[in-house]
């Protein structure tokens, strides 16, 4: 509400000596929504992690997935390695846990219910091709990098979060530039 | 189902769950985030790998091994280019779209049907890299 009359963020503690709700309108500017929804949403994720973890020995990532499933499929020596035909089949049980805890939280907890993006298809597509292929190079994704490898204290996925992070960010500014929306 | 795929497919559950409960299974939530319009979603990451940090570092001090049998090893992975360059096309496509590839699953439950073109095209990008991979 605060941040609602300026038109550019000011840098923390900027004017915080003359005016101590700087800082409260910089948090505002930064963080719309606030950050419990988005703190709890991350809590809840690193439980399911962890439970996986604990119990199992697993990394519950989600990339290897594609790869995985894939070796049902294709006969090519990628795909049939021992660890992938050995994995896939718990993977398809953690993707269908995430369709449906999604599922439970859209029946009880989403205010609107079911949704559906307004991201152009072409973007999705292409989008999603650059996933694929992307996350299998580096082997992980947001998951596999940026929930059990920087749990893990792996400097590799320390250097693919923040690259990818950065590059996602650039790509997202440009796209909005050249008029894309949203 | 043994015992180990349905310890996976609960914490898979509670996984789509916090997904879904960030916001992280809508496009336009995550593109917010890229776009540097709300920057809430660090705290998805930061609190899931805060969480999952005490699986792998802190647990294991007092438990010799998982419940269920195997070993805990955390996921650290030699460093190589293929990890780099992977890393800056995936950011390509996850900043023109907003998707990723746990997100996208998750997001087939809130009733999103567009992200099968994009979960479609995963699979085929995986596939491609299979191709490339002698």
């Amino acid at each position: 509400m605060l941040g609602k009359d300026l038109d550019i963020p000011c840098l923390v503690g900027d004017k915080f000596n003359n005016d101590p709700t700087a800082v409260l309108v910089e948090v505002e500017i930064m963080f719309p929504h606030g950050i419990e929804p988005y703190l709890i949403g991350g809590l809840i994720i690193g439980a399911g992690v962890s439970l996986i973890y604990i119990a199992t020995g697993l990394h519950a990532t989600q990339s290897s997935f594609l790869t995985t499933t894939l070796s049902w499929f294709s006969k090519r020596k990628h795909f049939q390695k021992e660890s992938n035909i050995q994995e896939r089949e718990w993977r398809l049980f953690l993707a269908i846990g995430l369709v449906i805890g999604a599922f439970i939280h859209t029946l009880t907890l989403s205010p609107k219910g079911f949704w559906s993006t307004s991201v152009q298809i072409w973007r999705l597509a292409v989008g999603g091709l650059l996933v694929g292929f992307g996350t299998r190079l580096s082997q992980g994704c947001t998951s596999g990098h940026g929930i059990s490898g920087l749990a893990s204290l792996s400097k590799t996925s320390f250097y693919a979060v923040i690259v990818f992070m950065g590059v996602a960010i650039i790509t997202a500014n440009i796209v909005q530039m050249l008029g894309v929306s949203p | 189902m043994n015992r180990q795929n349905i310890i996976v497919f609960i914490g898979g559950i509670l996984f789509g769950f916090g997904l879904a409960y960030s916001g992280m299974t809508k496009q336009e939530v995550v593109l917010s985030f890229l776009q540097l319009k709300d920057l809430g979603l660090i705290f998805v990451l930061g609190g899931a790998a805060f969480v999952t940090f005490f699986a792998i570092n802190v647990v294991p001090r007092y438990l010799k091994a998982p419940l269920l049998g195997g070993k805990f090893k955390p996921r650290k992975m030699p460093f190589s280019w293929k990890v780099i360059i992977g890393a800056i096309i995936f950011g390509v496509g996850w900043g023109l779209s907003g998707q990723c590839p746990g997100s996208v699953i998750a997001s087939l439950g809130t009733g999103n049907i567009p992200v099968i073109v994009g979960l479609a095209a995963m699979f085929i990008g995986a596939y491609i890299r299979g191709l490339l991979d002698k």
